[in-house]
This record gives structure tokens, C-alpha cells and sequence, in this order.
């Protein structure tokens, strides 16, 4: 650990790759409370895999694949939306089809790009080693715009969450209140593409609000605990990767995924101890 | 000029998939009165609610709300569910789910306002739920989740309170309780509300309506053997009552024939229920 503290002090690409994991633990936490108490996780899986199809065509033509990412994410939010608004019956087969067709089409363009091809694996699994200043830039922006839009529609977001047939019959906007909510799943997603990968995202969007609902009664207080959680998580595997000179992602996403089991197991240990 | 009346159905058919739910329904309600909806599962009663809220379009024939087309109308109704339309485990405190109400009749964005907590601490109150205010909405019984449930309904500032079956899944001493509660409000709004126990509910309200496709409708004293056998198809057992509230008489009180499912006799601590 004092190692990491050390080296922390003198890389720049270090102390980039921990403000990146702080960072990405607010969208994180703020948008997957949501994804949780939505129950919409495969819906966010979908939407995560299918914008590797916006990176390889913006990668294709020379752009910045994390704008082709930002692209690609809005518009499969749209899809997986108006999917699970208009075939609800058919929304698992639908939702499965966009997820594994978007990578297929990022794959296929990446594999027909001009030059080198892209490191594929720091698309699908991050590398929050190679984040740059402009890169955390754009991170603090969708930060901002994701608390903006969060605290502005914090009503309809919750009645919509909470209890869509009476959000509806209280006059909310049911279907576009669902779309911008997937919207901000979307952003989140590509905020989370440069640390864990596209692959990995759903469990950073997942697992720390899922262990935070375990401990608290409100939505806002689980925002804060999932962001605290979200950010052990990427300060604590970032540490344990450097030491061990492992792939990041993976290090924090197992540290995660650990903490939700150990968590998990914990709870149910009280619960049978009072029972008894 | 005659009052506009709370709810208008002229004419009325509705149909799902060609299979006839309603046919030619007229009623009206009118203000401050206390609208008991009965009739066999499967007879319309939600349905006919459904219309009323706008959340169907009637086949033929027009539903009219407060003058109004029911959509129009819909945020001066206080809806309440027959079964929870949320999942138990959200965490939402009492207090917030009740708030909740409000939405449709207080700023679209931010948060709550001092006036939407006023309202719901009052509707608490006066729903006998105050004392629940920060319990998580998971560990209320059913008849406080009820209770909780006609508060959020109530903090709407409605004009008319819909209720669909509301002590269906509660026992009787509670179901009293919530019946004397909704006789207290009814003297300030009017009240709809839909069960399939004639006899309980003919002591509370102040006109019965008899939905099985088409409609009867009937004061409270004019419910005979008859009708009643009419509306169900089939002879059903009497029992004979003697209301303190409305003389004595033939009413039934248990209504439902036995093909309805366990008959729900009437309990021993009600005064007046007697063998034939």
C-alpha cells in the first residue's frame, strides 16, 4: 500500500487513473441506486455491450471512439426503451438481440479499420491506466449533467421507480421520465467504459448500490452509500492491481463483487441469529 | 342549473378483445355521495373503475369526470389500488410514499415543498398513520399498508376517492376500522368504492351499485333477496340483519353464492347478523 502511495506521489497516470475511479463512483452510484430499485440490470447490460457498435464505427472513420461510445449508448437507450415500452412480451429476446449485434457490428468495423487495430481488450475491460486529462474533463461533465438532471427530476424519477401506474395517474410522463432514465444509464456507462470496460460496467452499476440497499430505507441515502462503496472499490482494486500487476478492471470488479457476497452472507447470518 | 355531477357514465359498453366486460352502463354520482360498486369477479367493477380513471377508453358510450374528459379529471381523483402496484421491498419510508401523492399538484422539479410535507403529515394523521412516518414500507401489515395507501390518495387534495376492493386482503376488525374511516371522509368527498360484500358494505355507504355486465342501481334499503339473486344468477344465502343504523329488514349479508369461493361468514362480534 505504501508502495502505491509513493508511486501515487510521483505518476501522473496514476493519480489520473484514481480522480477517473472517484469520478466514475458517483455516476455509478447515483445512476445504478436506480438500476437496482428499477430492477432494469439486463436493460443496462444491453445498453453497455451494444455501444462497443458505436466505438468501432466512430474508431472507422477517425473519431473519438468515446464520442462514437456517447453516440451509440443514447441511441441503444432509445431502442432497449421503446423495446420494453412497445413489446414488453418480447423484451428479454429483443434486448439479448441488440446487446450481442452491437458488438458483432463493432467488432466488424474495428476489424476493417485503416492502420493498427484499437486495443479491443482496454474497450471491453478498461484501462483506467491510459485515462488522460481530457478524458476526466469529459467524466466530471457527465457527472455534472447526470446530479443536474437527477436533482431536477428527483420526483418523477422516484414516483416512476417506485410506482409507475399511480406516477401516471398523478399526470408524470411515465414513458419519457423511463426514457431519460435510460438516457442517464446510457452516459453512465460510457463514463464507466475508460475504467472497468464495457464488459464489467454492469457490475460497477449493479453491485455497490445492490449492497448499500441492504443497509438503508431511502433512495438519496443509498445514492451516498453506493458512491462511497463505488469509490473504495476503484481507489481499493487500483492499489491492489498496482501492487500485484494485474488488470485493474478486474481487480476492482472482483473486490466488488466479494464485497457483495461477504455483505450478502453477513446479513443472512443476522437475520437467521434473530430468528433463532 | 343542476349540479355537474362527480362522474357521468352514459351508455357505456366496453369490451376486451370482442368479449363484452360492460353493456350499456348509465350512472351517475353525485357530490358527497357514497358510492358502494358490487358485483361477482368478473363482473366489470374494475374495469368500470379503469374507465373512470381514463386508463381505458369505453367501446361506446362516454365517461365524463368532474365535466371533464376522464383524463382531464384524473389528478382530482385519489386512486387506491386493490393490490399495491409497487414492490415491498423499496426502500421508501412511509412519509415519502405518501408525499408521493402530491405530484401533478405541486412543482414539477426539485424536491418536496413545506406545504407537500404539511399535507402529508396531515393526511397521515388523519389516516391514523402518523406514528408510522419512517418505517420503511416493507414492514407495514396490510391494513396499515391500506391505511398508508388512502393517505397518498388523500394528499392529492381529491375531489372523489376511488377505492377497488380496499380490504380485500385484511381481516375484518380492520376492515371496520377502515370502512368508519372512509364514512368520515365521505362527508367532505365522494367516495366509490368497489367490493364484493353487499351485506358489510350496505351499512357504510350511502347507494349500491350492482355491476354484473350491466347495472342495477339501488338506495341501500332497497337491496332485496331478488336482486341480489339476479345479479349473481343464482339463489345466494340471506342472512337476516337488523341495522341499527337503518331499521331492521331483509338484507343480505352474505352475498356470495358458493360458487364464489370460501364464504366469508359474518364474524360473531357483529351485532345484529342472525341466523335465517
Amino acid at each position: 500500500m505504501n508502495e502505491f502511495l509513493q508511486a501515487l506521489s510521483q505518476h501522473a497516470f496514476l493519480q489520473h487513473a484514481l480522480a477517473a475511479g472517484l469520478l466514475a463512483s458517483v455516476g455509478c452510484g447515483v445512476v445504478g441506486t436506480y438500476v437496482v430499485v428499477k430492477r432494469i440490470a439486463f436493460l443496462a447490460g444491453g445498453i453497455a455491450h451494444a455501444v462497443l457498435g458505436g466505438m468501432g464505427v466512430a474508431y472507422y472513420l477517425g473519431a473519438d471512439p468515446l464520442w462514437g461510445a456517447l453516440a451509440a449508448a443514447l441511441v441503444t437507450a432509445f431502442l432497449v426503451g421503446w423495446v420494453s415500452l412497445r413489446w414488453r412480451q418480447h423484451e428479454d429476446t429483443l434486448v439479448g438481440a441488440l446487446w450481442a449485434v452491437g458488438m458483432a457490428v463493432g467488432v466488424l468495423f474495428l476489424s476493417r479499420a485503416p492502420g493498427y487495430g484499437p486495443d479491443l481488450m482496454s474497450y471491453l475491460f478498461g484501462n483506467i491506466l491510459m485515462v488522460t486529462r481530457e478524458d476526466l474533463y469529459l467524466m466530471a461533465a457527465i457527472d455534472g449533467g447526470i446530479l443536474l438532471v437527477v436533482g431536477v427530476l428527483y420526483k418523477p424519477f422516484l414516483a416512476v421507480c417506485f410506482d409507475d401506474e399511480h406516477a401516471l395517474l398523478r399526470g408524470v410522463r411515465v414513458e419519457l421520465v423511463y426514457l431519460l432514465l435510460l438516457a442517464l444509464v446510457a452516459v453512465t456507462v460510457v463514463l464507466l467504459i475508460r475504467v472497468v470496460g464495457l464488459i464489467l460496467v454492469i457490475a460497477l452499476l449493479t453491485l455497490p448500490a445492490a449492497i448499500a440497499a441492504q443497509y438503508v430505507g431511502s433512495i438519496g441515502r443509498m445514492m451516498l452509500l453506493a458512491t462511497a462503496l463505488g469509490a473504495t472499490f476503484t481507489s481499493g482494486g487500483l492499489a491492489l492491481s498496482y501492487g500485484a500487476d494485474l488488470p485493474s478492471g478486474s481487480v476492482i470488479i472482483v473486490l466488488a463483487g466479494l464485497a457483495y457476497l461477504a455483505s450478502t452472507l453477513g446479513r443472512e447470518a443476522v437475520r437467521r441469529r434473530v430468528l433463532r | 342549473m343542476e349540479p355537474v355531477p362527480v362522474i357521468k357514465l352514459e351508455d357505456v359498453s366496453f369490451a376486451y378483445d370482442g368479449v363484452g366486460v360492460l353493456e350499456g352502463v348509465n350512472l351517475e354520482v353525485g357530490r358527497r355521495e357514497f358510492l358502494g360498486l358490487v358485483g361477482p369477479n368478473g363482473g366489470g367493477k374494475s374495469t368500470l373503475l379503469k374507465l373512470v380513471l381514463g386508463l381505458l377508453a369505453p367501446t361506446r358510450g362516454r365517461v365524463s369526470v368532474l365535466g371533464g374528459s376522464p383524463a382531464a379529471g384524473r389528478r382530482r381523483i385519489g386512486y387506491v389500488p386493490q393490490y399495491p402496484s409497487f414492490s415491498r421491498d423499496f426502500p421508501i419510508s412511509v412519509r415519502d410514499c405518501v408525499a408521493l401523492g402530491r405530484l401533478g399538484r405541486t412543482r414539477p422539479f426539485g424536491g418536496f415543498t413545506a406545504r407537500d410535507r404539511a399535507l402529508a403529515a396531515e393526511a397521515m394523521r388523519e389516516t391514523e398513520v402518523a406514528g408510522l412516518a419512517e418505517r420503511p414500507i416493507g414492514t407495514l401489515s396490510g391494513g396499515q399498508m391500506q391505511r398508508v395507501l388512502v393517505a397518498r390518495a388523500l394528499v392529492s387534495e381529491p375531489e372523489v376517492l376511488l377505492l377497488d376492493e380496499p380490504t380485500a386482503n385484511i381481516d375484518q376488525r380492520v376492515e371496520m376500522e377502515i370502512f368508519d374511516l372512509l364514512k368520515h371522509l365521505s362527508e367532505r368527498l365522494t367516495v366509490v368504492v368497489v367490493s364484493h360484500d353487499v351485506g358489510f358494505i350496505s351499512r357504510y355507504v350511502t347507494r349500491v351499485a350492482c355491476l354484473n355486465r350491466t347495472l342495477m342501481c339501488h338506495a341501500t334499503e332497497e337491496l332485496t333477496g331478488e336482486t341480489i339473486s339476479a345479479l349473481y344468477g343464482q339463489p345466494v344465502r340471506m342472512i337476516r340483519h337488523a341495522h341499527a343504523d337503518h331499521g331492521s329488514g331483509t338484507h343480505p349479508g352474505a352475498t356470495r353464492p358458493a360458487s364464489q369461493g370460501p364464504h366469508r361468514d359474518a364474524p360473531p362480534d357483529r351485532p345484529g347478523d342472525l341466523p335465517p
